[in-house]
């Protein structure tokens, strides 16, 4: 399927001469290896193997567990919204605890779960082993990369101790609001925030800068590209755009502090806040929104593509078929993340920005429905003459597609400027965003981890708890979200502490967020299910099997299972084909791993990738 | 397992569209001139929910009818350009037929009708004020830093065109029937936005700049006005009404109202007053 690999075959055919089984030399060639084998740094004690850790492989479960573990305080602190907005006669929360929660656990879902866990958590476990290098390419950095992530979230807990508590400007932190006397925490909480994103950034260059070099300089020996699996692309370019959009949220983080510990006017305007006359003079409040969302669109791809790639690998190993329309797949990566940098604008078409960009934004933001529809298609074809296992993951990797089919698709009403209108800022859009990278990413961590826990731990997943908490969280998270667009649609505002009996809304609607809140508290519930399981099969848990899904894919093909420090034993793996020979015709098995050399399946029809 | 897999899939699928239609929550009736805007939801859901069905039936088959079973294999075929090519352009023409309905009634959302007259809406932390043009149909220029108890608007004394201006006593505002009206929105503070669910219509408030929409209203009644902006604490308390009236009964309202000039006259602020009259 590879040109490229294809010329370097013929510019390098000098090679043969040294390939030792002379026999099967001519199909089984591989180029050389470009640079020498890696020299790691091997630990002494237990605090550098397990703390001040440097293999990439702890590395990535310790970033996992820190951010699961900030993502279980943003689910408690959801639960508390719900249950203010199901039963505001209880009267347990202030209005400034409520905008508290909201900001908090939107900030900590977005940046701290799910960025931290698909790049920190995913991208280091799986970069070096797929790819079949022995580590990132700088494990000192990928260390302090972890440890500065830590920090950030130390600082941004640490905002629930200080004078005012956190901020409670919502995730997006608007000027002026933000820093203005009106909003819970907007002396100590917002600068905390900031302080934390600003960490965040930093710690996640370090990774991020990891990532790119590794994949594109580490790979094994016939890892060309267009070989890499979906889950290595998606990662990949996720920490492209991830590079190119964080500096914009860094600059507008250090321009607001400096807004507001130094008194300049970046983004504030001359205005009278609560009857007294502020200093500034001359900002602009809509400056801050376009750095934030030219960050903030792209963050939605940063957690997306890695989503998207994973959920492809695990599509493709439980309906043992190859993922259709590969190179297909690739470019759309690859053209989402490029076009995600040119629609941040739509989430501004009611910002009081010049009105005109609306039919640009609008225009970029339907385009980029093309290539997401068509890896939609993609998957689902995939499953088309497939052979499906309803293996924990391919059942979590469904549940995705509906739900990312769900939420992609409100993205056609909200992306289309008219339409927004009357939903922008309605529970449509907290439908929406929920159900498209909320809920649906999530379901692919669950699937990944069930997928990947035996290749951590060397042990399986209890399959009974894994079914129960598979049902429990698709159908409860669909039953929160799906109906919650038509509140939406009724105009229910997002971010309202108390909603009164307002005359338009029938009182029907609250009965609806009474169901919508026992909903997500039995979903929450349902997670430690999930706690448990994976706590529990650490040490419990069956045994694995070597490659227990007969993957084909290199992660699977270390010499022990779980691997070792350096991954691959004495010589790194050379690869042979893509990471989807599945089920192809003549072969002996249903699979066919990477590192298989053609002459060892010598009946086997395959395509050349 | 696969037929049950299957069969919730399925039970999803049909139960989103039973829910769809019979759902009791959906929007007030509109009582503006974006029934438009309306219209492009209708047919975006027409099309997206057959989207949805379609591939959701089609998941549902699949994991019915391609269940593993230990001896059989998967279908070999890496590629399918002819399809892909297809898909991908049918694509294209979906999304173009919902764009392009879409950015018609967003031209006119943005271009304001020569007969629309004017008014100012403005918003503080947290509630609403308005200002109407008065007889010579101008605003008066404003600036934040004449705002004072005796000038809350924070009129500038110097323009002419502000001493007719009615200030509204009370966050009741009332509206002519099928009017074109222009919303010049301000706000002396933090984000606002002025949204009144049955006109369909918003749009934020930006301290440091006057932004703006327009409507037609085509019910009497009375309405809610919320914020739909985050702007602090308050936001969720932040509401006002409007009223929607016929030609004789606005004309009551708007005689109730007093000018800049008298309210100055009103609170005996003797030096602003000259200060106004100086400059007639």
């Amino acid at each position: 399927m590879s040109d490229e690999y294809e010329h370097k075959l013929e510019a390098k055919s000098d090679y043969t001469a040294d390939a030792s089984n002379v026999g099967a030399s001519d199909i089984d060639a591989v180029p050389e290896a470009e640079v020498a084998d890696q020299e790691l740094y091997h630990s002494h004690s237990w605090w550098t193997t397990y703390v001040f850790s440097q293999d990439a492989k702890y590395i990535g479960v310790q970033y996992a567990l820190t951010a699961i573990g900030t993502g279980l305080l943003g689910l408690v602190l959801s639960w508390l919204m719900r249950i203010q907005l199901a039963f505001p006669g209880l009267g347990w929360l202030e209005p400034a605890a409520y905008y508290q929660f909201v900001t908090m656990h939107g900030m900590i879902m977005v940046i701290y779960l799910l960025t931290a866990l698909f790049l920190g958590g995913f991208g280091n476990l799986l970069i070096p082993l797929m790819c079949g290098s022995r580590d990132m390419a700088f494990p000192y950095v990928n260390m302090l990369s972890y440890w500065a992530f830590v920090v950030a979230v130390l600082v941004l807990l640490a905002s629930f101790f200080v004078p005012g508590g956190p901020t409670g400007a919502g995730w997006t932190l608007y000027p002026p609001q933000a820093i203005t006397a009106g909003t819970p925490g907007s002396n100590w909480g917002i600068i905390l925030m900031l302080v934390s994103l600003i960490l965040f950034v930093a710690g996640f260059t370090m990774g991020g800068l990891n990532y790119i070099i590794t994949v594109l300089q580490l790979r094994a020996r016939g890892m060309t590209l267009m070989r890499m699996p979906l889950t290595i692309w998606g990662i990949f370019t996720a920490t492209v755009l991830a590079l190119l959009a964080f500096p914009a949220l860094l600059v507008g983080c250090l321009m607001m502090t400096l807004d507001s510990m130094l008194g300049t006017s970046f983004f504030m305007p001359a205005m009278v806040s609560l009857g007294e006359k502020l200093s500034y003079d001359g900002g602009s409040p809509i400056l801050f929104q376009h750095l934030f969302w030219f960050f903030g669109h792209p963050e939605v791809y940063i957690v997306a593509l890695p989503a998207f790639g994973i959920v492809s690998d695990l599509l493709s190993v439980h309906a043992r078929k190859n993922i259709f329309g590969y190179r297909m797949m690739v470019w759309a990566i690859v053209g989402i993340g490029a076009l995600s940098f040119f629609v941040w604008a739509h989430h501004m078409y009611v910002s009081g920005m010049n009105p005109w960009f609306g039919f640009f934004f609008a225009t970029t933001t339907l385009i980029i429905a093309v290539p997401t529809a068509i890896k939609v298609y993609n998957w689902i074809i995939t499953l088309w003459r497939g052979n499906i296992q309803l293996s924990l993951p391919m059942l979590f990797s469904l549940a995705f597609i509906v739900t990312f089919l769900n939420g992609g698709l409100t993205g056609l009403f909200l992306g289309n400027v008219t339409v927004d209108v009357p939903l922008s800022d309605t529970y449509f859009v907290v439908a929406h965003f929920h159900m498209v990278m909320g809920i649906a990413p999530i379901l692919v961590v669950f699937g990944a981890i069930y997928h990947w826990y035996p290749l951590i731990t060397g042990r399986m997943l209890n399959e009974t708890l894994g079914k129960i908490h598979f049902w429990i969280t698709f159908v409860g998270s669909y039953a929160i979200y799906f109906p919650m667009h038509y509140q939406g649609f009724v105009g229910v505002p997002r971010r309202y502490f108390e909603i009164y009996d307002s005359p338009y809304i029938d009182t029907s609607t609250l009965l609806l967020n009474q169901f919508i809140t026992i909903a997500a508290l039995i979903v929450g519930a349902a997670q430690l299910l999930f706690l448990y399981n994976i706590i529990v099969s650490a040490r419990l848990g069956k045994k694995s099997k070597k490659n227990p899904w007969k993957a084909c894919s290199l992660e699977w093909q270390t010499p022990q299972m779980p691997p070792e420090h350096g991954n691959w034993g004495k010589e790194t793996p050379k690869v042979y084909r893509w990471a989807y020979d599945f089920s192809v015709p003549g072969a002996k098995e249903d699979y066919i791993p990477q590192n298989v050399p053609p002459s060892e399946v010598t009946g086997a029809k395959v395509e050349k990738t | 397992m696969p037929v049950t897999v299957a069969i919730v899939f399925l039970l999803i699928t049909v139960g989103s569209v039973v829910f769809h239609f019979w759902s009791p929550w959906w929007w007030p009736e509109v009582a503006s001139n974006w029934g438009g805007m309306d219209d492009t939801i209708i047919l975006t859901f027409w099309m997206t929910g057959f989207v949805f069905v379609v591939i959701c039936l089609f998941i549902s088959y699949c994991v019915w009818k391609f269940a593993y079973k230990k001896d059989k294999r998967a279908e070999y075929k890496p590629e399918d350009k002819k399809l892909e090519f297809r898909l991908t352009w049918i694509t294209t023409l979906g999304v173009a037929a919902l764009l392009a309905p879409g950015l018609v009634v967003w031209n006119s959302y943005v271009t304001v009708p020569d007969n629309a007259y004017k008014m100012e809406v403005f918003a503080y932390q947290w509630g609403w004020k308005y200002r109407l043009p008065g007889d010579d149909g101008i605003l008066g220029k404003t600036d934040i830093k004449y705002i004072s108890d005796d000038n809350p608007f924070g009129l500038i004394l110097e323009d002419p065109n502000g001493k007719d201006d009615l200030l509204v006593d009370g966050d009741e505002l009332h509206l002519l029937i099928d009017r074109p009206v222009k919303f010049e929105l301000r706000t002396i503070d933090v984000l606002h936005n002025f949204y009144v669910p049955q006109f369909r219509g918003k749009m934020d408030m930006v301290p440091g700049i006057i932004t703006y929409y327009w409507i037609t209203p085509t019910k009497t009644g009375d309405f809610e006005v919320l914020c739909a902006e985050y702007c602090g604490t308050g936001h969720y308390a932040m509401r006002g009404r409007v009223i929607v009236d016929k030609e004789q009964d606005y004309k009551k309202w708007e005689a109730k109202q007093i000018t800049f000039e008298k309210m100055l006259a009103q609170n005996k602020n003797v030096k602003n007053l000259q200060l106004a009259k100086s400059t007639k």
